[in-house]
């Protein structure tokens, strides 16, 4: 994707006395990871296609802190979390957006109590607003008849019982939508949550993300579609380790509809 | 000389009765060691989660087989006990069937026991069968092995017992009404007992009403014997589950609390105010701990969460370190946190109330390291509850511990938590090339 983006700073709103629709969270792993960055990449592309006036914190953000309150280190999860806020609070920010379930789920749920307020909403949820209110039409018939399996990640379904937002926004590229046996509350993890995703894991039998592209390929899919980050980079591992790559794609929603506008 | 019966069941009833109360002191007891919480919030929302996941068991029909025979036990149980009402009263008065001047209704309510009764020991059997015979994968975990498994037997044979018990005592009773014996006057209905009944064909009616008072007597024992057992075993969730999904978690799943004590101090570093310098307070206490090593470190709710865990496993059967081979167990957690808050408990009756250290502690002793490394968080193990327990919280707990308190997390963790530190990401890049995505 070499496509131009426009992304604005907060500080360039900022500094023309202008604020954002929306704030983008980008987060560690988007900002960072090769794989996520296509996410990002292709969540704004969808955004400038819908004319979003958004903004990003840029060199401005800062890791959440999720994954060192996960892995036990409050202290420096709340040190994050209040440089994070108090960067969030000057700029008044009230509405964000993010593709990480993870950073969704602690700034939604976790920054209240220290005193950050937004309203937040997972980039899956935004699109459907986007394309509800009708500024973003999906007419691309890039997967239509593809069979396409979503896997919940944790911290959107599970943990914040968000299941439909994502289905209904794939629902629009006329796949055909097949569920994995265990879905949305039952969904099995993929094994990157409670800072898995940053050690190797322990000993046991079997690695949890080849446990999980094992039901996804159950379904037979042309395409495995995700909703985080982590779990992206889970799954296209476990295809990997089945030896599928070559024939099942694992795709962000994000990355499936910026295809098909 | 007449009222010997009475008298003797007036005693058996006050030991029995007063026992359990003493074990409820001790549980109640055992529960204040852990710290309080507040959770006088949202008052509705709790007494319907009580009502809808404790008395409703809606958790329970997730899964369809289990969910049905727990409802039948479940419901047997709770009404058949109506019958111990009446056999107390007897028991007291000197009385036999006190509530037959209720007629139709006492007919109705005495068969619709029995009924219940066959049902009871249906589903106990079917219970049995999947522990014991097709070995359900969930029944036979390591930390299922002694105590624990014959616990589960134990509880599926008394029931059985007691419900054998009843059908006896009914069964002799109703051939007593049949012959005419004095005092025992036409009464209820028997749906099933009457299959019992011809078993005791030509018995002269002092046999028949020695095995009717045997019944009885034996019936109403067993269950203050099964009163008492409770406090020892993984039955005392028909109690608990009802305090305990009242006092259950009511925010989202994914939300961690945040520990206050940490909140404070980092507060006070990132106050450009604050003299970095200035002498502590002179009065200051302990500084708090962090995180959790022991059962007294564990709120009261988590505390009341290992009294409550029926052990069934439904926590550890989803979950996904459990499912692939990992020493993490949920239930393993929950069982773990029991037996050491039991172990604590016997400590404080030996050194009159008081717990003196005994070199032991949860975390080690009980709970090892690798099992918490290898938690992911995801939430499965407390969805799968049927009584509203959260080992997820208790994992968290005592990873702070470990992190904050000895900093004894894996090394590839202290790495990501080191670039935290320096570059505001868990990987060592740049800060200032956050943005360099856009362009790439
Ligand atoms: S939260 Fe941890 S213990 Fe619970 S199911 Fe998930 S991995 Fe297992
Ligand atoms: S914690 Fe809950 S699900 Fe797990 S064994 Fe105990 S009662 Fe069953």
């Amino acid at each position: 994707m070499s496509e131009k983006l426009s992304v604005k700073t907060m500080e360039q709103f900022a500094a023309q006395g202008e604020k954002p629709e929306i704030l983008f969270w980008v987060g560690s792993a988007g900002s960072y990871d090769d794989r996520a960055k296509k996410i990002s990449r292709a969540f704004v592309k969808i955004l400038n296609k819908a004319n979003v006036d958004f903004a990003v914190l840029g060199a401005e953000e800062s890791c959440t802190g999720d994954v060192a309150k996960r892995a036990g280190n409050e202290f420096l999860f709340q040190m994050q979390a209040m440089m994070n806020i108090e960067i969030l609070n000057a700029y008044e920010i009230k509405r964000i957006v993010t593709c990480d379930p993870h950073s969704f789920n602690t700034i939604k749920n976790e920054y209240p109590d220290l005193g950050g307020n937004y309203e937040v909403v997972h980039h899956t949820q935004y699109i459907k607003e986007l394309i509800d209110s009708g500024r973003l039409s999906i007419e691309g018939e890039a997967y239509k008849g593809k069979r396409i399996t979503f896997h919940d990640p944790c911290y959107l379904g599970r943990a914040n019982s968000i299941f439909d937002a994502p289905r209904n926004v794939l629902q629009k590229t006329n796949a055909i939508m097949v569920e994995m046996e265990r879905n949305k509350k039952t969904a099995l993890c993929c094994g990157a949550g409670g800072a898995q995703m940053f050690k190797e894991p322990e000993k046991g039998d079997m690695d949890i993300n080849v446990l999980r592209t094992k039901d996804a390929l159950e379904t037979n899919p042309n395409i495995i579609a995700t909703g985080c980050p982590y779990c992206n980079t889970m799954m296209t591992d476990g295809i990997k380790a089945h030896q599928k790559e070559d024939t099942v794609d694992v795709l962000d929603v994000a990355e499936l509809i910026a295809n098909s506008i | 000389m007449e009222y010997i019966a009475n008298i003797l069941f007036a005693i058996a009833l006050t030991v029995g009765i007063g026992f359990f109360a003493r074990n409820i002191r001790k549980l109640s007891r055992n529960i204040k060691l852990g710290k309080t919480v507040d959770t006088t919030d949202n008052k509705p929302q709790r007494w319907k989660n009580m009502a809808r996941i404790a008395l409703g068991q809606t958790k329970m029909v997730v899964r369809p087989i289990a969910g049905l025979m727990h409802i039948i036990v479940y419901v047997g149980f709770v009404i058949i006990n109506i019958e111990v009402l009446e056999i107390i009263i007897d028991g007291l008065l000197g009385t036999h069937r006190v509530f037959a001047s209720l007629g139709t209704l006492y007919d109705f309510l005495i068969g619709s026991f029995e009924i219940l009764a066959f049902l009871v020991v249906v589903a106990v059997v079917i219970f049995w069968v999947r522990r014991n015979i097709i070995k359900l994968k969930r029944f036979i975990k390591p930390e299922m092995e002694g105590w624990p498994k014959k616990d589960g037997n134990l509880i599926l044979y008394i029931e059985l017992i007691l419900m054998f018990l009843f059908l006896t005592m009914n069964a002799a009773d109703l051939q007593l009404q049949t012959l005419g014996a004095e005092h025992y006057t036409k009464a209820g209905s028997f749906p099933i007992s009457q299959f019992i009944a011809p078993l005791f064909e030509g018995m002269s009616v002092s046999s028949l009403i020695i095995i009717e008072r045997i019944a009885w007597w034996l019936h109403i024992i067993g269950i203050l014997c099964f009163l008492n057992y409770l406090y020892y075993s993984k039955h005392l969730h028909i109690l608990l589950a009802f305090p305990n999904t009242y006092y259950g978690k009511l925010k989202p799943q994914g939300q961690l609390d945040n520990l206050e004590a940490v909140t404070k101090e980092v507060k006070l570093m990132m106050d450009p105010s604050a003299d970095p310098f200035a002498a502590p307070a002179e009065d200051t206490v302990d500084p708090e701990k962090f995180g959790a090593s022991d059962v007294m470190d564990l709120s009261r709710v988590q505390l009341l969460n290992a009294y409550t865990c029926t052990e069934c496993g439904r926590c550890t059967s989803e979950c996904p370190a459990n499912q692939t081979g990992k020493k993490l167990s949920p239930r393993k957690i929950m069982m773990d946190t029991r037996d050491r808050l039991e172990e604590v408990g016997k400590h404080m009756d030996k050194n009159k109330g008081k717990f003196v250290d005994d070199g032991k502690q949860l975390l080690g002793d009980y709970i090892s390291n690798e099992e918490l490394w290898a938690c992911t968080t995801c939430n499965a193990c407390v969805e799968a509850c049927p009584v509203s327990i959260d080992p997820l919280s208790i994992i968290i707990e005592m990873r702070r511990y470990l992190v904050m308190e000895q900093s004894a997390a894996p090394m590839e963790l202290n790495n990501m938590m080191s670039n935290i530190e320096n570059n505001g990401a868990p990987w060592p890049y740049n800060q200032q090339d956050r943005l360099n995505w856009v362009n790439e």
